[in-house]
């Protein structure tokens, strides 16, 4: 200690001191400050790596330049938020032709989706990725949640989001499974038969809302067996198959001999 | 107890002649009468009674710790007020019960099964009517009453309790059926609430529609902008299942064909959302084949086309609303439905 206190006044103290201060500052400043959205660090070598990437896996369908094909849509102007939604939860790459794109194991990484993100939001303006606080269901309202997913999402995906039939093999994906972050971009993008719910309709809160709604069901329901929540098919399946055969059962029982 | 014995006297049996001979038939079967009564393993064997009895008692045992348990699981587990809480406490009670009340109908069905008496009984009917001597008082107290009132020398009060006894239920029928037959006014089908200039809002939030707002591929449920007390009024409901409308923006390139003549505006249509089957909303819009799909019968409208009926049940397409945008750029109808919105009733005449 002593021979700190004696170099206090050397006259390279004061820079020292400065080198740490600036040294504690910035270390603090890097471990609180939060991560920036996905959309802001599209840097021209992400968009180069996306270029490529787009080449080899998507140009096939969708045209070298994105400008689409008779077999696929342009994804000029779709904007990173469709990109990120169809990639990550695997629809493309697409396997094969079918009545619709279905949720695969997802073929691209983080850093892949990103530079795919980044190379399309470069072709032209589109919604981007949601932060982390806009999907954020803990913050949204799931009462008035309800009541939006009820008026624009049961009528195709369940009055608790299990999902439904379309028309001629296509369906609405149930929703348990589908991260808040999926589902924010689904409404934003309106990925194949789903219509687009733009942040006019569906407000970004709202949006946020629907998305607490949708998590308070993945408690299940407070009345026991959910049976899927399908409704009066498998409802209906139960009750005259087990319900009936047990009464059945009962009544052949009740009615035996007692040997 | 009694032997197999027909109570009937010979049997009528028929003889019939075929072209072989003459063959004898009865027409009737023989009754074989009751089983011959065996016994139980239980009604041989103590030692099989007494293991059944234990059976029994325990099944019983068993009932009363389920009256127990649930008595335990009121007390120990209550409904929090979260879902998984409501749902623990409803099932452990649920279980409790179950196994208390099974308990106790298992004992009874197999007492009943293994150690009461199982000789079979034979009860012959009697007569449910009364006997000729109950019967005359009876009808002699009728007589003396009619005679006492002297009703056949009063025709006048004949006819006044006759009068009062049958205007009395009209008390009754007559607000019965005033209040289920309501309003018999079918007029009121063929309007919404929408008329000139009412602008459209999204539903529930209230909030009008711009144009500009609509990117393609859009769609938007919509109510007919009302004052927000309005909403609030028990009329409302009423008055949207008629009105809701599906609005959907498409690319003006695929947009085909109106319903009503000049009712879109650039790729923009407004449909009602009531089927014309039954009246369920239609609203699975497909936003890539432009077909709207009905969720109960499955109808499916093509509303690129006029929203033509191109599947299911539906007779006739939903009824376009006529729209076009304000001076402030927000979407407003120009009229009312011209026809009566979902499904047929006889006074609809089209």
């Amino acid at each position: 200690m002593k021979a700190l206190a004696a170099r206090r006044h050397h006259r390279l103290a004061p820079v020292v001191l400065l080198l740490l201060a600036l040294l504690v500052t910035g270390g603090v400043y890097a471990a609180l400050d939060p991560s920036p959205a996905q959309a802001d660090t599209a840097s021209t070598a992400d968009i180069e790596t996306g270029k490529k990437l787009f080449q080899a896996n998507c140009a096939t369908c969708h045209g070298p330049n994105a400008e689409g094909t008779t077999e696929a849509p342009s994804l000029v102007g779709v904007g990173a938020a469709a990109v990120d939604f169809q990639v990550s939860t695997g629809r493309m790459p697409m396997q094969m032709n079918g009545p619709q794109a279905e949720a695969k194991p997802r073929q691209m990484d983080e850093e892949q989706t990103a530079a795919l993100a980044a190379f399309v939001a470069s072709l032209g303006a589109g919604p981007a990725i949601p932060t982390d606080e806009q999907v954020d269901g803990s913050k949204g309202d799931p009462a008035n949640g309800m009541a939006l997913f009820r008026t624009n999402c049961a009528m195709c995906h369940n009055a608790v989001g299990a999902g439904g039939a379309l028309s001629e093999g296509k369906f609405a994906p149930p929703l348990f499974d589908t991260s808040e972050r999926n589902v924010y971009q689904a409404m934003l993008t309106g990925p194949q038969s789903m219509p687009v719910f733009n942040d006019a309709n569906i407000t970004p809160d709202e949006k946020r809302d629907i998305i607490a709604f949708l998590d308070e069901q993945d408690q299940g329901s407070a009345g026991g067996l959910a049976l899927g929540s399908l409704g009066p098919v498998s409802e209906g399946l139960w009750a005259w198959i087990i319900g009936i055969g047990l009464i059945i059962g009962g009544a052949v029982w009740i009615g035996a001999k007692s040997s | 107890m009694s032997e197999n014995q027909n109570p009937q006297g010979p049997s009528r049996d028929v003889t019939r002649h075929d072209g072989h001979g003459t063959v004898a038939q009865t027409d009737r079967f023989v009754d074989p009468g009751v089983p011959e009564h065996r016994p139980r393993l239980t009604d041989t064997d103590p030692k099989a009674a007494k293991r059944n009895e234990r059976i029994i008692a325990i099944l019983f045992a068993v009932s009363c710790l389920g009256t127990i348990g649930s008595i335990v699981a009121y007390f120990a587990v209550r409904p929090d007020g979260t879902t998984p809480g409501v749902r623990l406490s409803t099932v452990l009670l649920g279980v409790a019960i179950a196994v208390s009340l099974f308990g106790i109908g298992f004992a009874a069905v197999h007492w009943a099964k293994t150690l009461m008496s199982n000789k079979e009984y034979v009860e012959e009917r009697h007569s449910s009517s009364s006997s000729d001597e109950v019967r005359g008082v009876v009808q002699q107290g009728f007589k003396d009453g009619l005679e006492d009132s002297g009703i056949a020398r009063r025709p006048v009060l004949k006819g006044a309790v006759v009068s009062a006894l049958a205007l009395f239920p009209l008390t009754i029928a007559v607000p019965l059926v005033s209040s289920v037959g309501g309003d018999w006014n079918v007029g009121k089908f063929r309007h919404t609430l929408w008329k000139k200039g009412t602008r459209l809002a999204y539903d529930p939030s209230g909030r009008p529609i711009k144009a500009a707002d609509l990117t393609v591929g859009s769609v938007a449920h919509v109510i007919p902008d009302v004052p927000a007390e309005e909403r609030e009024s028990h009329e409302w409901i009423t008055e949207k299942a008629k009105a809701v409308v599906l609005l959907v923006r498409m690319d003006p390139r695929d947009h085909k064909r109106d319903h009503r003549e000049g009712a879109s505006y650039d790729g923009i249509v407004a449909y009602s959302k009531i089927c014309t089957h039954v009246g369920c909303p239609v609203a699975l819009y497909e936003q890539q084949t432009h077909h709207l799909l009905c969720p109960c019968h499955q109808s499916t409208f093509d509303i690129s086309d006029g929203s033509k009926v191109v599947f299911g049940p539906a007779k006739r397409p939903l009824p376009q609303l006529p729209i076009t945008v304000d001076s402030e750029g927000y979407l407003v109808a120009e009229d009312d439905f011209n026809e009566p919105i979902g499904p047929s009733y006889w006074e609809r005449l089209k």
